[in-house]
């Protein structure tokens, strides 16, 4: 395999997280989104595999091989299982805007696009343009958060952002060095056993995992 | 003679648009049957409803005005003219040289808008509704697919078809995820534009839900021929348009001006038929699993859909621009 | 060595908690714990003071004069928060809001939260900085959540969502700083070494570090409390256990701004410029600000004193923004003394709101004449906190405000608004709660004396007297952070 034709591959790869990304963002099903969400990780995960095997880092393919047990098999396995312990598999979230959303979602696009371009400049690896996706990713999550108001959405936005970082740590530089790499797999999923007990909590005390409810808590006046 | 050579594939391609839009169809009815383990009614079953409506009288509405009756007639030849921009045979048309891709689009934009009206015309709460959906589903789509082929336009650097189609047959192949992007996009846009499955269903007058069938309930003999026959086209030519800009191998590049009738350019153009055919085959057979496999959305989904469609196009051009 | 027994004692801790879980003498362990760990940092820092400062475990340990000191700190104040929660925590298994298993995952998760800002504090790593403080945070969510009452709940799903977005982008800053690192220093984990990176801070890439420290800042920034990104603070104070939130605003906010500060130092090198004073200097003036007018609105006691810790950390970012001897001193001074006042105010907080069942300023009364160690602590402790002389804050306030005057004249008087009205807003709180008669609704309680009686008289020796030691060690650290 060429550089070239892993470089293309690579950003094919980015194309898809960005999709996957867009794609959580309006996806209403609470099965749907985990879908997505092991998609992504899968893509993560092969983008991250490429680029080791472009660059020869081959810490890079531990890490390639941690996001695949993580984020494709475990984390969504987790959720699987909460969501049918929690009986929530039937339940549609209503969006609201879902148009003005994808519209802020473009624009944090193309302002990542303009974050990310001085570092473009200045990097010197096949994979640099990836930052941009990369960035936007996160963003993509953040924005998932604030506007979804389910604790499972929320959630899954929130990996779905620690997708992103990854996915920066490995387009910008090759991949951080592998003790960060390692310690950040294990506090992700320190994460996901404390939401999992989460879930739990929220479920039993109000009775849905709706975040709406969950207001109490205000400066009063 | 050298200069009328072009003008016969261009004329030949105009035949191949009229006869081949209700043979593809025809074939799209016959799959659709096959997959629901139906008895089909044949290839040619189209043909036969044409010349059906063409024998039967027009009956009009007291108060049709000119519009009305003058409609049907705009909508057939403004589609046969697109039919002849788009390289379908060869690059090299006449046409082609003129018109660009903007030019198509606007050409649809025409049929849409007199369609429309001619819904309003009679006064019918049917026709009124079908129109007023049919500009909500056009005001959307429109943005989308000017975006999609700007992507396409963006790599080549050209507005014209002719010329997109070329700069893909003879650079190297990369594999480009704007192109992906941008595929998608104008498949969701053409399954709303020429009114199939999820969007629109062409084959019921369930009156909640219509759209295009809608805006012509009252039309009928020869009118309504020429517009069923037009809506074939369209659907035929967004395949083609779909073929140039994603798939264009096949479709002859020789210069049509080259030699009076050379071997070689009635075989490139017989090999571009060929070609044609078996593309049109499986994209029928794509366009049948889509359908087969959704149901049709609500009408208040539609907007979604067609967001999702502006929002893979612009992020196709997006892509462009920052992993290429 | 001293550092590996510092690290090992609470994570061990941690796991024996695990186990021992409800036992009668699982506080006493969590005491011993506690007290090893202050005991290995005392060492340690007797270590640093005689030998300099010192790497450890293959660099992979860095200890120097504002580490140390803040470690020592950590330590102190987790030994005096595990005496402190003896009692309390036994008041409230008494009394029935904590089960059997929160007791067991109590103990255990304090140490761990402990191990966590400990690693914090002394790793080299710039990216293993960022993995302890994630750890932190888990592990004290399920800690704010404890009571399991629906506020308590939410309270912690709010810290949980935004410190874990806000660390997140703290993460992409610090992959950027590990993308400009590496330019220099080449590939590897010796690029995100803090002893490599701030020897070549100056060849460091200025366009990305700048755009990095964006990152860090507002994901430290988060994490410090800092306006406004500060909505989980106050939440989690109040709805958590009261050690936790002790721990929480005595120290993971400082080791928050421990970061920070180690972050913006790399950055100041790099860029040569004072931007990324000038971003804290904005954030730290902001958060002081806000949280003097939200302390006028408030009502319960606890969620009081966390706005008047944002206040706090405002006061100190805004010093380190500043820069300069004075300022940078009065900022590690003023670190130190909110710690102890703030979390000895906790203390007393939360014996007042067991006595009186309940966290509404409203309903405490008479605690002058109910309990006089909870009465007269809270009342010391105020007064320390909003810097009435002799206690340390004002020290540190009084350097800090000279060093505004001197470098920036102009934001004086916004300083002196917030100082002001906090300072009116916590006393017009306060009075109503010491003095008066013992209410009808008040309960006689078993108070932890020594931990209080202990934070205020360290307080006040630090403002009538500052030892050798610890003046030697700021300006040390000062020198560090020009």
């Amino acid at each position: 395999m060429s550089i070239n034709l892993a470089a293309q591959i690579n950003s094919i790869m980015a194309a898809l997280i960005l999709l996957t990304a867009f794609g959580l963002l309006v996806q209403r099903r609470m099965y749907g989104l985990l879908h997505l969400f092991a998609w992504q990780g899968l893509f993560l995960s092969v983008s991250t595999a490429i680029v080791g095997y472009v660059s020869g880092a081959h810490h890079l393919y531990i890490s390639s091989i941690l996001t695949l047990a993580l984020k494709v098999v475990l984390i969504p396995y987790i959720l699987h299982f909460l969501i049918r312990q929690l009986h929530i598999h039937k339940e549609v979230e209503q969006l609201v805007n879902v148009p003005t959303t994808m519209l802020i979602g473009i624009a944090l696009v193309i302002f990542s696009y303009y974050l990310t371009a001085p570092i473009r400049e200045l990097s010197t690896l096949v994979t640099r343009s990836t930052l941009a996706v990369a960035l936007a990713t996160v963003m993509l999550g953040l924005l998932m958060m604030i506007t979804r108001r389910h604790a499972v959405t929320q959630i899954i936005g929130f990996l779905a952002l620690e997708n992103g970082l990854f996915f920066a740590a490995t387009s910008a530089t090759y991949g951080m060095p592998l003790v960060v790499e390692l310690g950040v797999a294990l506090d992700i999923l320190i994460a996901a056993f404390i939401f999992g007990i989460f879930f739990f909590q929220i479920r039993t005390t109000f009775d849905s995992l709706d975040v709406e409810q969950m207001t109490k808590l205000k400066e009063e006046d | 003679m050298i200069e009328l050579y072009p003008f016969l594939i261009e004329a030949i391609q105009i035949l191949i648009v009229l006869l081949f839009a209700p043979l593809f169809v025809g074939w799209i009815r016959m799959l659709k049957c096959w997959f629901q383990g139906r008895t089909s009614a044949g290839l040619f079953q189209p043909y036969r409803d044409i010349v059906k409506l063409f024998h039967k009288d027009v009956i009009l509405a007291e108060n049709a005005s000119w519009l009305f009756r003058f409609t049907p007639y705009l909508v057939f030849g403004v589609t046969v003219l697109a039919g002849g921009i788009i390289p379908i045979l060869s690059l090299s048309l006449p046409f082609a040289t003129v018109a660009d891709v903007i030019a198509i689009v606007a050409l649809f934009a025409i049929v849409r808008f007199f369609t429309a009206l001619a819904g309003m015309d009679i006064g019918t709460a049917f026709g009124g509704m079908g129109s007023s959906r049919e500009m909500m589903i056009g005001s959307l789509a429109e943005p989308a697919m000017l975006m999609a082929i700007f992507t396409v336009s963006l790599i080549s650097q050209t507005t014209s078809l002719s010329n997109m189609a070329d700069m893909l047959i003879h650079k190297e192949f990369i594999l480009r995820p704007s192109m992906a992007f941008a595929l998608l996009a104008f498949v969701l846009i053409s399954l709303a534009e020429t009114g199939r499955i999820p969007v629109d269903n062409p084959a019921t007058h369930l009156e909640l839900t219509m759209i295009h069938e809608a805006m012509i309930l009252e039309y009928s003999g020869r009118h309504l021929a020429l517009i069923e026959w037009a809506g074939m086209i369209k659907l035929f030519l967004f395949t083609t348009i779909g073929i140039a800009s994603f798939f264009p191998w096949g479709i002859s590049t020789l210069p049509s001006n080259a030699a009076i009738g050379g071997l070689g350019n009635l075989i490139s153009i017989s090999a571009g038929i060929i070609f044609l055919i078996l593309k049109l085959g499986f994209l029928g057979i794509g366009l049948i699993l889509i359908e087969t496999g959704l149901a049709k959305m609500r009408i208040f989904r539609v907007p979604e859909f067609l967001g999702g469609a502006f929002l893979l196009s612009t992020l196709g051009m997006l892509s462009y621009f920052i992993l290429e | 060595m001293t550092l590996l027994i510092l690290l090992g004692v609470s994570f061990f801790s941690a796991i024996i908690l695990a186990f021992v879980g409800d036992r009668k003498f699982a506080p006493e362990i969590n005491i011993l714990g506690s007290a090893a760990t202050f005991a290995a940092g005392v060492g340690l820092a007797i270590e640093v003071y005689m030998h300099g400062p010192m790497t450890a475990g293959g660099k992979f340990f860095f200890v120097d004069a504002f580490n140390v000191y803040l470690s020592v700190l950590t330590s102190f104040v987790s030994m005096t928060t595990a005496v402190f929660s003896r009692r309390y925590m036994r008041w409230e298994r008494e009394h029935g809001r904590v089960g059997h298993w929160g007791m067991r995952f109590y103990h255990a998760m304090f140490q761990l939260f402990i191990f966590a800002m400990l690693l914090a504090l002394l790793t080299n790593n710039v990216g293993v900085l960022w993995i302890a403080m994630e750890l932190a945070t888990l592990s004290t969510v399920l800690l704010v959540s404890l009571y399991r009452t629906p506020t308590a709940i939410e309270a912690a799903w709010k810290y949980f969502i935004l410190c874990g977005v806000g660390i997140a982008l703290a993460l992409f800053g610090t992959v950027l700083l590990y993308f400009a690192a590496e330019k220099v220093l080449g590939e590897g984990g010796e690029a995100l070494l803090w002893t490599n990176l701030s020897q070549v801070s100056d060849k460091l890439e200025p366009t990305v570090l700048s755009l990095a420290f964006v990152f860090l800042m507002v994901g430290y920034g988060t994490k410090v409390g800092l306006a406004p990104l500060h909505n989980w603070l106050p939440d989690a104070h109040s709805e958590g256990p009261t050690p936790i939130s002790a721990v929480l605003s005595g120290l993971l906010l400082n080791i928050a701004l421990y970061a920070l500060v180690r972050c913006k130092v790399l950055v100041d090198g790099a860029t040569g410029t004072h931007q990324a004073g000038y971003i804290m200097m904005g954030f730290g003036l902001l958060s002081i600000l806000v949280a003097a007018f939200s302390l006028l609105r408030q009502k319960d006691v606890k969620r009081m004193f966390a706005y008047s810790s944002i206040e706090h950390m405002g006061i100190a970012t805004f010093a380190f923004g500043l820069g300069g001897q004075i300022a940078t001193f009065g900022a590690l001074l003023h670190m130190l003394v909110h710690s102890l006042t703030k979390s000895s105010i906790f203390f007393t907080a939360g014996h007042a709101s067991q006595m009186h069942r309940t966290q509404e300023m409203d309903k405490i009364k008479g605690l002058l004449r109910g309990n006089p160690l909870v009465g007269w602590g809270l009342m010391f402790g105020v007064m320390a906190i909003v810097g009435m002389p002799p206690f340390g804050v004002f020290v540190s306030e009084f350097l800090i405000l000279t060093a505004t005057m001197k470098d920036a004249p102009l934001l004086t008087p916004l300083l002196l608004i917030g100082l002001g009205v906090a300072f009116a807003a916590l006393f017009r709180r306060v009075q109503p709660m010491v003095a008066g008669l013992v209410p009808a609704n008040q309960h006689p309680l078993k108070a932890a004396h020594i931990p209080v009686i202990l934070h205020m008289l360290l307080v006040l020796i630090i403002g009538l007297y500052m030892p050798d030691f610890l003046s030697q060690w700021f300006h040390t650290a000062v020198e560090l952070l020009k």
